[in-house]
């Protein structure tokens, strides 16, 4: 279970998070939603540590990891993979070689152990011609399907999804959503969404969760989600400009 | 006025505070060398970026800084009737100090902002982020290798803008304006010594430094941004040439 305890952050002046409070369950997929720079970039890189907050806690398995020490923290880190906005493919390496980059460098498996499982999890997103290619030869789909391989690469008990399926076009985007439905299914991993993507989203969350105004407004049930009668949740959801959310 | 006072004594922490933090950097790339796995074949790849990017810049450098340096060199000495100084007057300005420090300038301007502008992206883009986050240390896997290869490739890059511009001055000596190929050789041979040499090897080790340092620093903390990306390069470059003409003055002093 991971807890994310009254978090505030700060970048110079600018407060993004405002006192977050949120859980994410065990073996679940909980999704995040909210408006464009509204901080669930800042709130993602808090939970593996990337960054690290001004005040508040993050317990992952009853351990706050805002309190660790470098070496420490990258044994919780080895528990995660994350599916970055860009996708984050090292540009001097192959879509093979990248998958295979967390294996090779942090697992002791020999190299045909290696072999064998990267070219399963880049068939798994469908990429099963493109290991030779490097990052730059791409298109973003499939770059972000590169970095959903390599984020399942490791086995990881956490994996995290920064806007998946932005930018990408709806049968795509389909198509990922069941990607990664299907592997947390295999895997049972926990899952943690944010995306732009509604409704389609909710079909493979478990829970969803509001931040708006760097606190977290509403988290429940997908439907119980689009049912709520808080105006910040119907007006996101509606994509209405007049409300408590301030456009512009 | 108070207010005024206060800017400045804000400004000086700010600067101080940046200074720091320049170090920490440099010291965290050292100390992680050491720690295992060793990146060695990181450490040669760097080698081969920077020597294979620079060598033909630098070499053509060298080959017209060493004739300038064979024309005013003769100029000069014409006027003692020391023509046949020209050797070792050639031979000590590029060993001592124009060698490392052009050479340095080249490197710089070819593979140090070239260094900066890929960390920047790599900033830019969440790769870095994303080695942080597969536990993977960025400044051991990005600038470690780099400050060493650096600290490798300067001093060769140097030998061969030493040995290029001699050869560029002889030609202008000896060949256009009839200095005896003798004399030119035997001034050398006279007048270089080891500590010559040692001195502009001490100087080309520590360019690489500077150069690598600086440059892994700026675009390792570039803000995430296209613009920001621009900006570490720029500043990278000019605050490399600066430290590189302070270090030197500082060196020749103690080391004359
Ligand atoms: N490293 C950083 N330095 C300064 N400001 C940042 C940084 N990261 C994020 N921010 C700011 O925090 C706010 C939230 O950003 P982000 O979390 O990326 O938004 P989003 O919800 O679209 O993912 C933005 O205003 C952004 O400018
Ligand atoms: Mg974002």
């Amino acid at each position: 279970m991971i807890q994310v305890a009254n978090l505030f952050k700060s970048f110079r002046g600018q407060q993004v998070l405002r006192g977050v409070n949120l859980e994410f369950a065990t073996g679940k997929i909980t999704t995040i939603v909210g408006t464009s720079g509204c901080g669930k970039t800042v709130l993602l890189k808090h939970l593996n540590a990337l960054y690290l907050p001004d005040r508040g806690e993050i317990f992952i398995d009853g351990v706050d990891i805002t309190k660790l020490r470098q070496k420490e923290l990258y044994e919780i880190r080895s528990k995660f993979g994350v599916l970055f906005q860009g996708a984050a493919l090292l540009d001097s390496l192959t879509v093979f070689d990248n998958v295979a980059f967390p294996l090779r460098e942090k697992t002791t498996l020999t190299e045909s152990e290696i072999k064998k499982k990267v070219d399963s999890r880049i068939e798994q997103v469908g990429l099963g011609k493109m290991g030779a290619k490097f990052p730059a030869e791409l298109s973003g789909g499939m770059k972000k399907r590169a970095g959903l391989a390599r984020a399942l690469a490791t086995d990881p008990e956490i994996v995290l999804f920064d806007e998946p399926t932005t930018g990408l076009d709806p049968v795509l985007a389909t198509s990922i959503h069941q990607l990664i439905a299907r592997t947390q299914d295999e895997f049972g991993y926990t899952g943690i969404i944010v995306s732009h993507t509604i409704p389609q989203v909710f079909e493979i969350s478990d829970y969803v969760a509001m931040l708006a105004g760097g606190i977290i407004e509403n988290v429940s049930a997908p439907a119980e989600f689009c049912a709520s009668a808080n105006p910040v949740v119907q007006q996101f959801i509606h994509g209405k400009t007049e409300g408590p959310i301030q456009v512009l | 006025m108070i207010a005024f006072i206060g800017r400045l004594g804000q400004f000086s922490i700010d600067r101080v505070a940046a200074m720091g933090k320049m170090f920490n950097f440099l010291l965290a790339a050292f100390m992680l060398v050491f720690r295992r796995p060793a990146k060695l074949n990181l450490i040669v790849y760097h080698i081969k970026t920077i020597g294979v990017d620079s060598l033909s810049v630098v070499a053509l450098s060298g080959f017209f800084t060493g004739m300038v340096m064979g024309f005013q060199g003769y100029y000069s000495l014409r006027k003692f009737s020391a023509e046949s100084f020209l050797g070792s007057a050639a031979a000590l300005g590029l060993i001592r100090e124009l060698g490392p420090v052009l050479s340095a300038f080249m490197v710089t301007g070819r593979t140090g902002s070239a260094m900066a502008a890929e960390l920047g992206t790599m900033r830019a883009t969440e790769q870095i982020d994303a080695l942080d986050s597969m536990a993977i240390n960025p400044v051991k896997y990005l600038v470690s290798p780099r400050i060493i290869a650096g600290l490798i490739a300067m001093p060769l890059l140097t030998a061969i803008f030493d040995v290029i511009g001699i050869f560029g001055s002889y030609l202008v000596g000896v060949s256009m304006l009839g200095v005896s190929s003798g004399s030119f050789f035997a001034g050398i041979e006279n007048s270089v010594v080891f500590h010559d040499v040692y001195s502009g090897f001490v100087k080309s080790i520590s360019f690489g430094l500077i150069i690598t340092w600086i440059c892994c620093y700026k675009g390792f903390n570039a803000p995430p941004m296209a613009t920001g990306v621009s900006q570490a390069t720029t500043e990278s470059v000019v605050l490399s040439f600066v430290l590189i003409l302070v270090w030197d003055y500082f060196l020749t002093s103690i080391m004359l």
